[in-house]
């Protein structure tokens, strides 16, 4: 058995797709799951039965300690904006901008999760000039600080867990709320952006269905083609820090086996890539962003070598909407 | 005269306040307020216009794939495209899978556990509803959460995921079916209808679109099991049919868009049905926290103004030759003419009946049509078109969400975007006034419930508010 653990979910300047990636959850389905983490739900915007002054009492008594609070998981961004009074966001029959909610909140919470790349870092809502001043709970962008400040740490001792994505994957929150019930989760699960390193230390590139396309730089050109995207339509997957191709979302899928680029939407800044999303920026014919941890001479002394070595059945193929050249069959001759 | 402030208001998309004045416990008049603003028509100017794709569907993670839909079709307007055939039907398919799991998640999740409030404890169906749809623990939660995830597997084969996916581009979808794919993908449709028809309706998907005359659907429900039964037999009890009346007028741009035609008619339904002209929408912003003047959508700007006067919300009020229409399921089906909603709506008006029951039947009638569309896709054949943007141009792309009428209008100039509006279901639907001081839909559709003055409760407000299914990350976005 665990013990109980009491959840608040709030939500703020996002979309609310991380809830609904949520539900996606396979099964065990989702209540049962929250069950045998031992997750008492005191609120979630989404799901939960009370509304109005019910759903208000719930935070206050959160708010002024009269109710424990476990487990505070924001989703979206926190909006500061204008000029700093939060007031983009006010909570709706408080009167109170959320940001000044969030606050109280996370000083009286064990553990405070970021739902989200939004509430990490800010995410999608702080792009184009970031009209509404959106930041993240621990860091604006790449930088530390954020909302609660670099200092903040939760009653466990952690700061703020950063479960990245855009959304997430619903197996990434229900994984770290076990881990937490099961009190199989420290600081040295977290990676040098706070995000959980039971997703975050994989690359998107692993399990990558294209693989044999990348092995041999060939390249798709437009959307549908089978090739591989990292040389002309964007692709971050072998920077990009997720096990979206491990994992799979709804089934079978993921960015890249839905035929279109990684955008890179664990890290702080995916919003604004200074390039359009769907090409890769170059130097000299060369992508910029290089797979993580490859020295760059080496990776074009074996891109060479490779699209020099590639297969007509791969090369033909990547710039195909179908198989166009199956994989030969070897026959034994048979009298 | 009392003033009531009801927020946070939960089961809904995103956050709403609603403030009520009311005289003897009855609601004289209502300001619906969207406390939240983030600033996506600001954030796209500047930006690649292909880069919309990215950012525009992550104004709302529950109409996703419409936003999408929405940018996709002012790209391919833009660029003058026709889609290629399979990719047309990847559209509708992907489309109306996202359309059909919310009006799933809107039943189960969001509308029907507040029948299970102690409030209705006295009534006859309360024991049955409590088990079956108390929020989080209810059993109906237990089968329809995994009966959601299995039929959104369509996503994973056809979007790569959801929300948020980039599968469907102007010229098409990025993600072409192989043939065990396809088969995969007529398979989990079966197994949606089977759960539809076993615990939904208690009955063939085809006999439930059928239903054809409020007498049809009495006698059709006769001792039928199942929960769209049990919602009948409540919303009867409760009168339901009687409970948020708004304009009476519905919009409608026309749905799932497939190789031969429109599944679903574009038009406007105000006691006759006409056909739409978009040159008369214009959006108001006279009561929002925003600058400018009413503006047909392609010329329109949003500018916050956080202290102006008179303004209660974030949401412009959207107009279609100044009348005030109300958009979703119920619009969509006014518009189409099935018969059954034509009756109920020439007899009582819109109601909270009418929106729940319009979304059940098209849970009935859209499943086949995704079946038909499965079977359509042909392997071989082209999914996607190259697409070639032109540097300056004007376009609009109107789809249908489950909510109901969703428009984006896009300006290009030196292959960047230089104007960008949205007009989402929810912000006519939960728009506030205009400049003459005509309220919204809901904001009518709540004059008159019954409200607990003192508590400041209503159990009805929830159901009528409800009933719209809001969705209030896209009313400002």
């Amino acid at each position: 058995m665990v013990e109980s653990l009491n959840l608040l979910w709030l939500q703020s300047g996002g979309c609310g797709g991380c809830t609904l990636s949520l539900l996606n959850t396979e099964q065990p389905q989702l209540f049962d799951r929250l069950q045998d983490a031992g997750i008492n739900l005191l609120w979630h915007p989404a799901l939960s039965e009370a509304t109005g002054a019910e759903a208000r009492e719930i935070l206050v008594a959160c708010a002024d300690g009269r109710q424990q609070l476990d487990i505070l998981c924001i989703e979206g961004s926190l909006l500061t904006g204008p000029n700093g009074t939060g007031r983009f966001h006010i909570l709706s029959g408080t009167g109170r901008p959320m940001i000044e909610w969030v606050r109280d909140l996370a000083g009286r919470a064990r553990h405070v999760i970021a739902v989200g790349s939004c509430a990490a870092f800010g995410g999608i809502t702080a792009t184009g000039g970031n009209p509404a001043g959106a930041i993240g709970l621990q860091y604006d962008g790449e930088l530390a600080g954020g909302l609660l400040g670099t200092g903040f740490r939760a009653g466990s001792d952690l700061p703020a867990i950063n479960i990245a994505g855009c959304p997430i994957h619903p197996g990434w929150v229900l994984d770290v709320l076990l881990a937490i019930a099961l009190q199989r989760f420290a600081g040295e699960d977290l990676d040098a952006l706070q995000r959980p390193r039971l997703y975050a230390d994989h690359l998107v590139h692993h399990g990558c269905p294209r693989n044999e396309f990348y092995e041999f730089k060939a390249s798709a050109e437009k959307p549908s083609d089978q090739g591989c995207m990292m040389e002309n339509l964007g692709c971050k997957g072998t920077q990009a820090h997720a096990d979206c191709n491990l994992r799979l979302w709804n089934g079978s899928g993921s960015c890249l086996r839905g035929g279109y680029a990684c955008i890179n939407c664990t890290e702080p800044g995916f919003e604004s890539p200074g390039h359009p999303y769907g090409e890769t920026p170059k130097v000299a014919g060369i992508p910029i962003g290089l797979p993580s941890d490859m020295p760059k001479a080496w990776f074009v002394a074996l891109a060479a070598l490779s699209k020099s070595a590639t297969p007509k059945r791969v090369r033909e193929n990547a710039l195909a909407d179908h198989v166009v050249v199956a994989p030969v069959v070897r026959k034994k001759d048979r009298p | 005269m009392t003033k009531l402030v009801l927020g946070p208001f939960n089961r809904v998309e995103g956050d709403l306040e609603v403030t009520l004045d009311t005289v003897d416990g009855v609601v004289e008049a209502a300001y619906v307020n969207s406390p939240m603003y983030r600033g996506f028509e600001e954030m796209l100017l500047g930006k690649a216009p292909l880069d919309a794709q990215v950012i525009v569907p992550r104004i709302c993670g529950i109409c996703s794939v419409a936003q999408s839909v929405a940018a996709t079709t002012a790209l391919r307007n833009l660029a003058g495209l026709e889609p290629a055939p399979n990719g047309r039907l990847a559209e509708c398919l992907v489309m109306a899978c996202e359309n059909l799991a919310d009006h799933l998640t809107h039943f189960y999740l969001f509308f029907m556990p507040d029948f299970a409030r102690p409030a209705y404890a006295a009534r006859p169906w309360f024991a049955k509803v409590a088990k079956r749809f108390k929020a989080v623990s209810g059993e109906a939660a237990a089968e329809v959460l995994p009966a959601r995830a299995a039929f959104m597997h369509l996503m994973g084969l056809m979007a790569g995921k959801w929300p948020h996916s980039l599968s469907l581009q102007p010229g098409g979808s990025a993600r072409p079916l192989e043939q065990a794919e396809i088969l995969q993908l007529i398979a989990l449709l079966r197994d949606f209808r089977r759960f539809l028809e076993r615990h939904t309706f208690g009955d063939q998907l085809e006999a439930v679109a059928e239903l054809d005359s409020l007498d049809a659907l009495a006698h059709w429900r006769d001792g039928r099991r199942g929960d769209f039964a049990l919602f009948l037999e409540l919303a009867e009890d409760l009168g339901l049919d009687n409970l948020g009346r708004a304009a009476d007028g519905y919009l409608s741009y026309g749905a799932y868009a497939a190789p031969g035609g429109l599944l679903f008619p574009a038009g406007v339904w105000a006691g006759d049905l006409r056909s739409l002209d978009t040159e008369r929408i214009m959006e108001d912003p006279s009561r929002a926290w925003l600058d400018g003047y009413p503006s047909h959508p392609a010329e329109g700007q949003t500018r916050p103004v956080p202290d102006k006067p008179g303004g209660y919300t974030w949401c412009k009020a959207p107009r279609y030759g100044g009348q005030v229409l109300e958009t979703g399921a119920l619009s969509r089906q006014m518009v189409a003419g099935h018969p059954l909603l034509r009756e109920l709506v020439l007899a009582k008006g819109g109601s909270v009946l009418a929106r729940v029951l319009a979304r059940q039947l098209e849970l009935a009638c859209v499943l086949p049509a995704m079946e038909r569309w499965a079977q359509s896709l042909r392997v071989g054949e082209p999914w996607c078109h190259q697409t070639a943007l032109p540097q300056s141009g004007s376009a609009a792309g109107l789809t249908e969400a489950a909510r109901g009428a969703l428009g984006h209008w896009l300006m290009v100039k030196q292959g960047r975007i230089a104007g960008y509006q949205i007009i989402a279901p929810t912000t006519w639907n939960f728009s506030p006034r205009d400049a003459d001081g005509v309220p919204g839909p809901l904001e009518q559709a709540l004059v008159g419930v019954a409200v607990d003055e003192g508590s400041g409760d209503s159990v009805q407000v929830q159901h009528v508010v409800r009933s719209f299914d809001p969705c209030m990350v896209c009313t400002v976005h």
